[in-house]
């Protein structure tokens, strides 16, 4: 048994730490998430040259052979720095969903595109009356002759509004909570018939509604087979995202904990109090177990035993979910006052944690998956 | 024991919901059930308008133009306000400076300022809190030295909430740097138009501009403002902090908070069915449901001796502690029954269902509310001392 990173790993985990720390200072992610696309282009360009965008795809793909392990490493990193580019809808998930199902040619034009750093994408699943059900799709799919159009509403589709194309879940047949009948479908947000409604999130990222009437679409996978691919993307997407509040936790955590030493009340460092030790403690137990989490659903991701990848995943969202919350909540307590304020980093760490919880199901829901899986 | 109102609190109580039934304006009761910030205007003209019934300085006596209510009839009133959706006055002037003035005012002061907190013609901020003065609020450094007939005052204060819209400050500085910490304290008002006054705003992690640091630079103010005499602040500062014992565990508006949620979740839908038809969410609710309980019936112990004119039992100083537990619980709770909708922010207009737009802002606004007034683990450090005996 052997949990330590290989060489290659090692320099992925390397190279972007040395990126976050010299090129992604908290000011500079200010300055960019105030920009009006909410983004930068050319840091984008910089991780397709350095060969990020394609780490975790096949050689067969066009990428260097990687899998969920490389990007957890690279997702725990971006974390840390809070980073807004958009590798997880981009490369994540709709990388994984062509990778899963596209044809040849999808893979040849797309995802050599997405590796290349030329194209932005995204997956855009839930709807206004989804919940966190996948399956929940009212949006529906038409067929004229070879060619498909798609109508309905995908709400908070994460990077939708700067996204070139997006994959959408949509019902080609079956009724609205049928696993059986979702298709999945990539369509041009520049297409007639594609209205996309912008908007900031709470982490300084960018979200988007994005309504289609009648637009254009082209279908990925199979017609009405959908489901079990998106749910699948849909678990790397998980695992990508708990590794970046790992990335999160891990700094909040250390920021913290320097905080503690070097504030002084009474005289003293705060951290010198016996119920600030415990909580500083508390929190590098939840990074640490948290850790293991990581590792654990990196792992059985790509498990062929479904049950396997459902079960590692959702324990992993129900675990870190639980201890982001607590981690989050915590820095911004011991940092007082000072915590609380938008000048400081630990009110925006605080605010990813607090959507990870949200973040492809709640706790809740996830805990309730993982209960009835057996 | 009983619970129950006296035929004379129940008449008020029909008096007050009646008042706010014809009198509260529709949008502003919507921005405050949905957790909206306030404008200075909105605020100055509603504070007006429940002046206008004499329901603003609801803890004054009428010897200071205040209502003269029993505790009973304040809480009542408080009950009512929130049930109502209405939103509360500013506590700065009202609830803390109002009370310390009337104790240890002069005449004078008493004259001059209480009238104008009473017709919204003053708004007030707090000068307490320093960057290196927080929990350790004794330790704080601003000076004030008499010159003359005037107090030179310099130093910097934090966390000055609406310093930007008060014209007036209530100040705790440093008289003494030779004796005990505490009794070198004085408690000073200043005029926020005095010349060396600085206000630099913090935009706090809801996204709004609440706070400010205020910087004082030889910041010169009439001898005559001092309240009570050199070294009394300290005094002062722990009298206005324990003076509201009846309604600091802030159950009446987290009660409404509480039904809103309640609402939103019946009324929103999800994956086929009603919020509140997923078994989890109703039991998260039912458990702060019942967490609302303990801590009403918590405030009914502390009022009942209070209205009996005894000193409050044991239960009264867990009413910060839980009451803001409260807040931040049902604050999460309704991030949580947003869903996906947890993700817009600050939009111009509502993405998803208009009750879930400001929950976020709400959520992370209240992670403040462990923290303001002693923080929660250093009002738990003060009762292991006090009640429990542990030195």
């Amino acid at each position: 048994m052997d949990f330590s990173f290989s060489d290659e790993q090692k320099l992925i985990q390397d190279a972007v730490e040395k990126f976050v720390q010299n090129d992604y200072s908290f000011d500079v992610r200010n300055k960019i998430v105030a920009s009006d696309e909410g983004f930068d282009r050319a840091i984008w360009k910089q991780f397709a040259e350095l060969g990020w965008l394609g780490v975790s795809f096949s050689e067969e793909d066009g990428g260097f052979g990687g899998g969920a392990m490389e990007t957890s490493i690279m997702m725990e990193a971006l974390g840390s720095g809070m980073v807004v580019e958009p590798y997880l809808s981009t490369v994540v998930l709709a990388g994984n969903a062509l990778a899963f199902a596209g044809s040849a040619e999808q893979k040849a034009e797309l995802l050599a595109s997405i590796i290349s750093g030329e194209l932005l994408m995204a997956l855009a699943y839930a709807e206004a009356k989804s919940g966190y059900n996948l399956a929940n799709v009212a949006s529906t799919a038409a067929k004229a002759g070879d060619a498909y159009t798609i109508s309905g509403e995908k709400v908070v589709v994460l990077s939708g509004e700067s996204a070139d194309k997006v994959i959408v879940s949509a019902r080609t047949s079956g009724s609205v909570a049928d696993e059986d009948g979702i298709s999945l479908f990539i369509v041009d947000t520049k297409a007639a018939g594609v209205e996309v409604q912008g908007y900031k999130t709470m982490d300084g990222a960018r979200g988007a509604n994005i309504r289609f009437n009648d637009a254009p679409a082209e279908l990925l996978g199979e017609e009405g087979k959908g489901f079990a691919v998106l749910e699948r993307t849909v678990d790397y997407g998980i695992v990508a995202s708990a590794a970046q509040a790992l990335g999160e936790m891990k700094t909040a955590y250390t920021k913290t904990l320097e905080y503690v030493k070097t504030r002084e009340q009474f005289g003293v460092a705060i951290g010198s109090f016996q119920v600030i030790q415990h909580r500083m403690v508390d929190m590098f137990m939840a990074v640490e177990s948290s850790r293991s989490m990581v590792i654990m659903a990196s792992m059985k991701v790509a498990s062929q035993d479904a049950v396997e990848r459902k079960k590692a995943v959702s324990g992993a969202k129900v675990y870190i979910g639980q201890n982001a919350r607590a981690v989050g909540q915590d820095s911004v307590q011991l940092h007082g006052g000072i915590g609380m304020t938008e000048e400081l980093d630990i009110g925006h760490y605080f605010r990813r944690l607090t959507l990870f919880c949200s973040a492809f199901g709640s706790t809740n829901y996830h805990l309730k998956r993982f209960a009835y899986l057996g | 024991m009983n619970i129950d109102y006296s035929p004379e609190e129940l008449e008020f109580q029909q008096e007050v919901r009646a008042w706010f039934k014809e009198n509260l304006p529709a949008d502003l009761k919507q921005k405050s059930l949905n957790g909206e910030m306030l404008s200075r205007d909105e605020i100055v003209s509603w504070q007006k308008l429940l002046n206008s019934a004499n329901y603003l300085a609801v803890g004054w006596t009428e010897e200071f133009g205040g209502p003269g209510w029993t505790p009973t009839q304040r809480y009542i009133f408080d009950a009512e306000r929130a049930a109502a959706g209405a939103p509360i006055g500013l506590s700065m002037g009202l609830i803390m400076l109002g009370p310390v003035l009337q104790a240890f005012g002069t005449q004078e002061q008493k004259d001059k300022y209480l009238p104008r907190i009473l017709n919204s013609e003053d708004w007030w901020c707090q000068g307490y809190s320093e960057p290196g003065a927080g929990s350790d609020l004794a330790s704080l450094k601003t000076q004030a030295v008499l010159d003359g007939d005037e107090y030179v005052i310099n130093g910097t204060k934090i966390w000055t909430t609406y310093a930007h819209h008060a014209n007036l400050c209530f100040c705790l500085v440093r008289t003494d740097n030779e004796c005990k910490i505490q009794a070198g304290i004085s408690f000073i008002l200043i005029d926020m138009n005095t010349p060396g006054i600085e206000i630099k705003p913090i935009v706090s992690i809801d996204g709004e501009h609440h706070l400010n640091q205020t910087f004082f630079d030889d910041v010169r103010v009439p001898k005559e403002n001092l309240v009570g005499v050199e070294g009394q602040g300290w005094t002062i500062a722990k009298y206005l902090l324990t003076h509201e014992r009846t309604t600091i565990a802030g159950v009446a508006d987290s009660q409404m908070t509480l039904a809103n949620i309640k609402r939103a979740a019946e009324t929103n839908e999800a994956d086929g069915c009603s919020l509140m038809d997923d078994e989890q969410t109703r039991l998260d609710i039912a458990q702060a449901e019942i967490n609302m309980m303990a801590l009403e019936y918590s405030n009914f112990r502390t009022l009942a001796d209070t209205a009996a004119g005894r000193a409050p039992g044991p239960e009264s100083s867990l009413l910060k502690i839980k009451g803001s537990e409260a807040q931040q619980e049902l604050s999460e709770l309704k991030v949580k029954l947003a869903g996906y909708y947890a993700y817009p922010w600050m939009t111009e207009n509502s993405i998803g269902p208009d009750e879930f737009t400001h929950a976020t802002q709400s959520y992370n606004f209240l992670r403040a509310s462990t923290i303001y007034g002693g923080s929660s683990e250093v009002q738990k450090n003060v009762l292991a001392k006090m009640l429990l005996g542990l030195r």
